[in-house]
């Protein structure tokens, strides 16, 4: 199951946090502020998993964009890793020219886009055409 | 009013760049507080036209972590309206804004049932959506009919959520589960990519909440077998493809099931046997998302029952993932050969050259894993070269990983050496390599294996003199050596050693270097301390220097220091007054017990220790008194007393030569005075240099001499003077030697339930003829079993010679119960006054 799954830029600004266990709002400040952290240091150098407390670690960085999620330990982090692309995949696919902006102004579709890819947790589609469906419903119905 | 007339509020948009533009962090704390106050002054207004853009903004602001709870209500207000993009928002902020806490969620619930059965598919699905992040216990009871009727619906977008959210609330509500199984059962033989994975998402949990369950769905593993195999031979699906790999995402967690249910089942193992392999050999694993299909793979193999040969052919995935570029494949292939190294040893063994390799990994997390699984590989067929590559990592690893390996380097050579002379070298290579992040407790193991070696203490002392001759900032090394040297000095000289080189040293530079590390900054206070007693021991190997040891030994009589200065102090006066004895005293150290030996030691009988105290007065040979446990110190310090109270003969050690160091350790230190028994538990047992300083302290005691030569004049005498309901207190009392009319007595508590004893006191009370004084208790908690004790000093003095009567009172608590205990103790033997 992930736990959480945080976008953020270069400069360690929060662009998107999901959690799907609750946390108190200080707590969640502290656990992100220290990821954040953790994550900007270790870059691209290192291995992108890693055991943090009770749950396992894993980011992915690409040019200003880095993912980060916490996955319990039964969770193939492999399989996170490869999710985080295609992640990116669907959201390259709606913004052309992705970049870190775009999810900023469009938190709401972003945060959209993701709910149809995961719920509670979970994995619930994977294919960006099936996600994307209702998005471009919703958009189609404003025009 | 003024509010009345609003500015139209800002775009979200444009309060983003406002934010992002704030030069410190107080400039953005000003703006969102501005923004949450415009934003709190515009929900009071019951115009709802900018309500959306209203809570959009709250939901970036909370995301920054500011507080924004206050938009709650909007959002359920935003919830209830009839438009989608209202509801939208308003979802969305419910599912970021509100936790399962609160009192809020019954408005939800009540607009999340109406939600579930609308007629359209998306705001059936935001209610799915939201419900699965927030759900509570009490929403779930609500909610689970709605679901479970969702999940039979024929529409897949709303399936496979509300499948989801049943996951949701069986985390919730664990009892609901049965009345989801059916419909779960019905959902293998789905087509869509999405419920199918939301559906065996939901049967893993299933599985794994509850035993009965994973019986009945051990049925499915043939269908499961099927989609999977549809998966990897059906060719290329283009909606659901990654990289040429078809759906990896449901293949994996099909395979995760497969692991659950496969568990400990022969049965379902072999049904999945043939498919586990095919998808082992067929997986494309020239992209990155064929590595995460074989990892899960080889985490069922490895769950499951499966054949022998499935299993070589796990391990040899994970030896290919070793050998691959990527740093994330090659970490997970160390972590999983971690879990699995314990089961399939052999087929782990043959991707040791990999491993070790491993050792030199650019990342740090790799080369913590390497090391980890080097360990576990060790054994006694290839100890010499792993430790050979150990050792060099130990040498260039980083200073956080020292301490732990070289312990580990230890152990492992203790288990597994070949022969000695290799053990020997290998740790003082660990010595001199790893400096000084050898961790304390390893000295004093080191040394022990030393003192076993007996045939190479010349090759072993040499060598360390030279090490420690090279360097002696390294303090671990330092404390071995020493101690070393104090012990087998003399052997220093040895030239027959063989192959090795010869050292060509006098006494003299052996004193130098001691000298030199007892000056140096550079040394611990624990240094200098082995360092000043192998001076002492030395005075007696090398006689000709004896005066010089002195000198500086002497020197430290003033040390600021108080252990140190304490040596100092006593190791002089064994010089000035004692000299007769130095020699015999400054023997070399008995052979001690192994740890594990000794543990077994403790629990055998006492009657054996006894036999061989005695035999200690009759000159029994050295080999049966050093079989000998310092455990049984206390009964046999006892029995002494008896000797002398009998009248026999008295025993004065100067004339016995003592058949064994240890020996006469325990006999003055408990004849010098029952007194220092508080201080007897503080004696590290495993490091052999404290017990000649115990003996010292023994022979320095005011009374020692006095008890030894008039072995009546002295008296002392050790009995219980409570024992109720496994707390026992005894008294170890002696009369004074200085002042005949006080009597001291040492109260020691120990506790032999299997619960601690806390908040312990004890107090006493005299009849007024005499007078009481009690010092301060070592502690107020006895641990239990008998694993120590509280001890206290009391002196009475009876200055008219009256038997001893004493009232004592026991205050504590156990197992959470305050207890009070009285009691009044007359068995004073009367030797104390008469």
């Amino acid at each position: 199951m992930i736990k959480f799954l945080l976008l953020i830029n270069k400069h360690g600004q929060i662009c998107i946090s999901k959690h799907y266990q609750h946390l108190e709002q200080e707590d969640r400040q502290r656990l992100e502020k220290e990821l954040i952290g953790i994550c900007l240091k270790r870059g691209n150098k290192k291995s992108s998993f890693l055991e943090y407390h009770d749950f396992i670690l894993v980011y992915r960085c690409y040019l200003d964009l880095f993912f980060i999620a916490g996955i319990t330990k039964d969770e193939n982090e492999m399989a996170i890793y490869e999710f985080f692309h295609l992640i990116l995949e669907t959201l390259d696919k709606y913004f052309p020219k992705l970049s870190e902006v775009d999810i900023q102004f469009n938190l709401d579709k972003v945060h959209m886009i993701l709910d149809e890819m995961i719920i509670n947790g979970n994995i619930v589609e994977t294919s960006p055409a099936r996600i994307l469906a209702p998005i471009e419903l919703l958009d189609a119905a404003k025009r | 009013m003024l509010s009345s007339i609003m500015p139209t509020p800002k775009r979200l948009r444009d309060l983003i760049r406002e934010i992002r533009s704030a030069r410190t962090a107080a400039d953005e704390r000003a703006v969102v507080q501005k923004e949450c106050a415009s934003i709190r002054e515009s929900f009071r207004e019951t115009d709802n036209t900018y309500r959306c853009r209203n809570v959009a903004k709250l939901l970036y602001i909370h995301m920054l972590g500011y507080p924004a709870h206050f938009g709650q209500l909007e959002c359920l207000k935003l919830i209830a309206s009839q438009r989608f993009t209202d509801k939208r928002i308003g979802y969305l902020g419910a599912m970021l804004l509100l936790d399962e806490r609160q009192d809020i969620h019954l408005l939800v619930t009540n607009s999340l049932k109406n939600d579930l059965s609308h007629q359209t598919q998306y705001i059936q699905s935001l209610a799915l959506c939201t419900m699965g992040s927030i759900c509570s216990a009490e929403m779930s009871r609500d909610l689970a009919g709605e679901i479970e009727k969702l999940i039979k619906s024929s529409n897949a977008y709303v399936k496979k959520k509300a499948i989801l959210c049943a996951f949701r609330i069986l985390r919730k509500v664990p009892d609901l589960m049965e009345m989801f199984i059916p419909s779960t059962r019905a959902l293998l033989n789905e087509k869509n990519h999405g419920v199918l994975l939301t559906a065996v998402c939901l049967i893993t949990e299933m599985c794994e909440k509850s035993p009965d369950t994973l019986m009945h769905f051990r049925k499915v593993v043939p269908q499961l077998v099927r989609i999977l195999k549809n998966l990897i031979m059906a060719g290329y699906s283009p909606e659901h493809d990654v990289s040429g790999v078809s759906d990896p995402f449901l293949q994996v967690k099909i395979l995760h099931l497969l692991r659950v249910l496969g568990k400990n089942d022969v049965e379902a193992s072999e049904t999945m046997n043939d498919i586990l392999a095919q998808v082992a050999t067929n997986t494309d694993t020239s992209k990155n998302v064929g590595h995460a299909i074989l990892y899960e793979i080889v985490l069922t193999i490895m769950g499951i029952k499966s054949e022998a040969g499935l299993r070589v052919l796990a391990v040899n995935i994970l030896g290919r993932f070793l050998l691959n570029n990527d740093k994330n494949i090659r970490y997970v292939a160390l972590n999983t050969l971690l879990r699995v190294v314990n089961a399939d040893n052999n087929a782990v063994q043959r991707h040791r050259t990999t491993i070790v390799d491993c050792l030199k990994d650019p990342d740090i997390s790799i080369r913590r894993r390497a090391v980890e699984l080097s360990f576990a590989l060790v054994n006694a067929n290839n100890i010499r070269g792993m430790m050979k590559e150990l050792l060099a990592y130990l040498e260039t690893c980083d200073p956080e990983f020292k301490s732990d390996c070289c312990s580990n380097i230890v152990f492992a050579a203790e288990k597994y050496s070949p022969n000695k002379r290799w053990h020997i070298d290998t740790v003082m290579k660990v010595l001199t390599t790893a400096g000084n992040y050898v961790k304390s407790d390893l000295v004093s193991i080191l040394i022990q294996m030393i003192a076993e070696t007996t045939q190479l203490h010349a090759y072993t002392v040499q060598q360390l003199f030279l090490a420690m001759q090279r360097d002696i900032s390294q303090q671990p090394l330092v404390q071995v050596a020493s101690w070393c040297i104090g012990e087998y000095g003399e052997q220093l000289f040895n030239t027959t050693v063989e192959d090795a080189e010869a050292v060509n040293v006098t006494d003299e530079e052996v004193v130098d270097v001691l000298e030199k590390v007892l000056i140096s900054k550079l040394s611990a206070v624990e240094t200098k301390e082995y360092a000043i007693t192998a001076l002492l021991k030395l005075s007696t190997r090398f006689k000709s220097l004896s005066e010089k040891i002195k000198r500086i030994i002497s020197v430290y009589s003033r040390s600021t220091n108080v252990e140190l200065q304490q040596r100092s102090v006593e190791y002089t006066s064994l010089f000035d007054k004692y000299d007769q004895m130095r020699s015999a005293l400054l023997e070399q150290m008995p052979l001690m017990e192994n740890r594990s030996k000794s543990v077994f030691a403790a629990n055998g009988e006492t009657s054996e220790g006894n036999d061989i105290l005695l035999g200690t007065n009759e000159n029994v040979d050295r080999t049966n008194a050093e079989n000998k446990q310092q455990s049984t110190v206390q009964s046999e310090s006892r029995n002494i007393l008896d000797l002398l109270d009998v009248g026999t003969s008295p025993v004065i050690p100067s004339k016995q030569e003592p058949p064994s160091k240890s020996g006469g350790v325990d006999l003055l230190d408990l004849l010098g005075g029952v007194a220092s028994l508080a201080a007897e538990p503080a004696m590290p047992n495993l490091v052999p240099v404290a017990p000649s300083v115990n003996l010292i302290d023994g022979l320095i005691g005011p009374a020692a001499p006095n008890i030894l030569l008039n072995g009546s004049a002295g008296f002392s005498s050790t009995f219980t003077a409570f024992s109720k309901n496994g707390l026992l207190v005894e008294f170890a009392c002696e009369r004074d030697g200085g002042q005949p009319t006080v009597t001291s007595i040492s109260m020691k508590a120990t506790n032999s339930t299997p619960t601690p004893i806390s908040e312990f006191v004890f107090q006493a009370a005299v009849p007024k003829s005499f007078q009481v004084q009690l010092e301060s208790p070592s502690g107020n908690f006895i641990p239990p079993l008998n694993g120590g004790g509280v001890t206290q000093l009391i002196k009475v003095s009876n200055p008219q010679k009256q038997s001893i009567r004493m009232r004592i009172r026991l205050t504590y608590k156990h197992n959470g119960n305050s207890v009070t205990e009285m009691g009044e103790v007359n068995s004073f033997p009367p030797e104390l006054w008469q």
